[in-house]
């Protein structure tokens, strides 16, 4: 006898969310269960999750919280897609503050005539990518809202983590001498964002370099201890989170142009439209700062795992004019790099 | 408006008007070639012109860009024959001639 | 990257700068009594902030900022003229990026969008050739700007519009030619020039003899350079050397982009599709004769200014510059950034006065995101 798996009924009609999904009816409850809950699966119907932890009672231990919101335009794009970056985001935002991520929440304000096959796919991702970082989804909520006043599908995240007691990751601890290191190439994302957005025609087989990072962090902060900060280079490029951690430590920070890693492909892009590749938006690149001792066994460790396997020095802090990033240019030359101001817009000129 | 950038033509995407794939590190955009057009396109496929605002306008001609490259790095030989030349003076001013005769 | 990377060696820019210290010594040009070199064109002005060349090279060079960033040298009014086409409901406006900040009378055109008009920033006309395509029942209008590298984009997307009777695209025409105002910077008397870094990419298009008047005429040298940093040293060693033998000729640093007699396809298109106008407004310059192109009469269909009755001669244009606003100045380099009351104050990047700052090419805006305080360079060094 043929036995064929059986398809999975649907309760939600037609392709296409409504705004009676978001009407808090029977519509509403097909929705949130069929797209969201039966895969996030959180314990319990409650309106709130009801959470313990073992780390969270350790004496000393602080409970690091943080949220994102998502709302990147194509919502897929080579490498990923909304929902990918939405859980990658957040635990990263986690992550650079030594915590370990435990929880999210995610929120969704729909736009009415998103399809729901691209919920289907951005909650798999989410879900995914959850999975592969150790957290759980377990709580969220969806709004939907008429045509036009949303672009498909924002997402927000929130999330919750533990920083141990031992640990005190933050700006203001970078001192003159500290080395800057990056886990990768940088551009990546933006530089994929651009070429998928369609509006300069450009092709190319860049991909987004969004991942999530707290494997890397509690592999580096094994044995390089002393770290002093990190932060994840999202938008404002490398070039913006450089400047803010220079400023919250008042220290001044020296780059060399010659030791960013950037791919081939990306450089063609910024050079094609004029763009700086220390401005263009990352979602798997961190800053980190460690002391001169403790470099070689951070990049050892970083290069072990393919999330860090281009990861190298690129620059330090210095007793410099504080709150100042300065590049030493392949030319020999001294330039500011400043924080960005507005959007990058591509030139021609 | 001065951004341009040297691309490689690898394919005649339509013939008929006039537009070729170009290639710049990797990253690949249609433009149009009507400005560097021979008699027969398909010949276009391998150069290298530069690229400016999604047109071909100028191809790039490999002897005078090895021409310049050479004028440059002649400076670096011109400088180390100066080099050369102002340590062979300075050696010949430190050794006075009664030194040799004695 | 081919053709980029070689241009761009660290090691044999010290072999140049070596020599160029060298020529400046046997010049005798100081500090205080430096060679005054014109870049014309914004995008070598761009070039030397970004790789610091004005700092690498001596004292007794002083770089002094031309009025080639086409952006910049747009009167206010054109901008307003633009946000007047965008703001109509059956308007796609397309344009280049740089163009998107500066700032008009009541508005930019970045704030005309986020008022809802419908712009679009494109990488090329040919884009906006597209869009008309696509959206037959819309009016695709394309902002040309720029000087003679891009006006043949131009007039090759008028063209093939023509061929494919598209009824629903014209161009809103605001390109420019170099010659004209480097001919009034030069017969202005308080202008101190000794030579000119000419425009590669201008040059690729109109060859090299447009400038045979500079050297003829006026006894400057003028060589016309490429973009890469390499390309500028060699340039500014090559005017040096001119200027140190007494010669003045125009010479072609770019040879490997730059023909002699430039590109006929080009030429020709430009010729067939545009003419020039009188007289055009040039923000810091005023009024120059036959400095500006528009469309013939062939190719009235394709005219925005025709389509929608803006621009010249259309209306009054009464505009002046806000207050306190010294593009002019800036860019016909009478002062430097530094010296505008505005710069950084009343001006910046983020609120800015003028197009100086706006633009990417911009002599202020390269100031500002390359080398901002000269201090805070010289106290990390």
């Amino acid at each position: 006898m043929n036995m064929t798996a059986p398809i999975k009924a649907t309760r939600l009609r037609g392709e296409r969310v409504t705004l009676a999904h978001g009407g808090g009816g029977k519509a509403m409850r097909d929705l949130i269960e069929e797209i969201f809950t039966d895969v996030f699966q959180p314990a319990g119907d409650e309106d709130q999750a009801r959470l313990t932890s073992d780390a969270l009672r350790e004496a000393g231990a602080q409970l690091a919280f943080t949220t994102d919101s998502f709302v990147v335009s194509p919502p897929v794009f080579p490498g990923g897609d909304i929902g990918k970056i939405a859980v990658c985001g957040t635990v990263n935002d986690l992550a650079v503050g030594g915590a370990k991520p435990l929880w999210l929440s995610a929120a969704f304000i729909i736009e009415e005539g998103c399809e729901f096959d691209l919920l289907r796919q951005v909650v798999a991702s989410m879900q995914a990518e959850a999975d592969k970082a150790g957290v759980r989804i377990v709580t969220g909520d969806t709004k939907v809202v008429e045509r036009g006043a949303a672009d498909k599908v924002f997402v927000t995240t929130s999330g919750v983590g533990v920083i141990p007691a031992d640990r005190h990751l933050a700006a203001d601890q970078i001192r003159p001498g500290d080395v800057a290191i990056v886990n990768g190439v940088l551009g990546d994302h933006g530089a994929t964002i651009l070429a998928a957005r369609g509006d300069m025609a450009l092709n190319t087989d860049i991909i987004s370099d969004c991942q999530s990072l707290n494997g890397l962090m509690e592999a580096v902060l094994a044995v390089a201890p002393n770290a002093r900060a990190a932060r994840d280079a999202t938008r404002g490029g490398v070039a913006s989170c450089l400047n803010e951690m220079a400023a919250a430590a008042k220290v001044g920070i020296v780059i060399e142009e010659t030791a960013l890693p950037l791919r081939a492909e990306v450089k063609g892009v910024c050079e094609v439209l004029g763009l700086d590749p220390l401005y263009l938006a990352n979602e798997g690149t961190l800053v980190m700062f460690v002391p001169e001792d403790e470099v070689d066994a951070a990049l050892a460790a970083m290069r072990a795992m393919p999330e860090g396997c281009d990861a190298t020095v690129i620059g330090r802090a210095t007793s410099g004019p504080p709150a100042r990033v300065i590049m030493k240019t392949l030319f020999g030359g001294q330039r500011l790099v400043d924080t960005l101001v507005g959007e990058q817009l591509p030139r021609i000129c | 408006m001065c951004l341009g950038i040297p691309g490689q033509i690898v394919e005649i995407t339509d013939a008929d008007r006039l537009m070729a794939m170009a290639d710049v590190s990797g990253v690949r955009r249609e433009v149009s070639v009507a400005c560097v057009a021979p008699a027969a396109l398909s010949d276009l496929v391998g150069e290298w012109a530069l690229i400016h605002v999604g047109f071909a306008m100028s191809i790039i001609d490999a002897d005078e860009a090895e021409k310049t490259l050479e004028a440059l790095r002649g400076l670096g030989e011109a400088q180390e024959t100066l080099e050369a030349m102002a340590q062979g003076d300075a050696a010949l001013a430190e050794s006075p001639v009664t030194e040799v005769m004695s | 990257m081919r053709y980029v990377e070689e241009f761009r060696d660290p090691v044999a820019a010290q072999d140049v700068l070596r020599a160029i210290k060298d020529v400046v010594t046997e010049i005798g040009a100081t500090k205080e009594k430096p060679v005054h070199i014109m870049e014309i064109c914004g995008g070598h002005t761009h070039a030397i902030f970004r790789y610091g060349l004005d700092r690498l090279t001596p004292d007794g060079i002083e770089f002094i900022h031309g009025p080639g960033c086409p952006v910049c040298v747009l009167p206010m009014s054109r901008i307003d003229e633009c946000v007047e086409i965008a703001e109509r409901s059956e308007v796609i406006f397309a344009t280049f990026g740089d163009a998107m900040r500066v700032p008009g009378t009541r508005k930019s055109l970045m704030q005309a969008k986020a008022d809802g008009a419908d712009i679009r920033m494109v990488y090329s006309p040919l884009d906006a050739l597209e869009l008309a395509r696509r959206n037959p029942e819309r009016e695709v209008v394309f902002f040309g700007l720029g000087f003679e590298t891009t006006t043949p984009s131009t007039a090759l997307s008028i063209q093939q519009a023509a061929r494919e009777k598209l009824g629903n695209f014209s161009v809103f025409c605001n390109h420019i030619r170099v010659p004209p105002p480097i001919k009034a910077l030069l017969d202005d008397p308080y202008m101190i020039l000794d030579g000119f870094v000419g425009p590669g990419h201008v040059s690729m298009v109109i060859g090299t003899h447009p400038y045979d008047f500079i050297a003829d005429d006026y006894c400057k040298p003028i060589v016309v350079a490429g973009f890469e940093p390499l390309d500028l040293l060699q340039s500014v060693l090559m005017v040096l050397r001119q200027i140190r033998d007494g010669r003045a000729e125009v010479e072609n640093q770019y040879a490997r982009v730059v023909p002699e007699h430039g590109n006929p396809i080009s030429i020709a298109a430009i010729e067939d599709v545009y003419e020039p106008r009188p007289t055009f407004e040039w923000r810091g310059l005023g009024e120059i004769d036959a400095s500006g192109l528009r469309i013939r009469h062939a190719y009235q269909a394709y005219d925005a200014e025709e389509k929608f009755s803006v621009g010249y001669g259309a209306g009054p244009r009464l505009v002046t510059e806000p207050e306190g606003c010294a593009c002019g100045q800036v860019m016909t380099g009478r002062i430097k950034p530094l010296q505008c009351p505005q710069y950084g104050t009343g001006c910046t990047p983020e609120m800015p006065l003028g197009a100086l700052m706006v633009s990417s090419e911009g002599a202020c805006a390269a100031y500002y995101q390359y080398s901002a305080a000269d201090d805070v360079l010289e106290a990390a060094e």
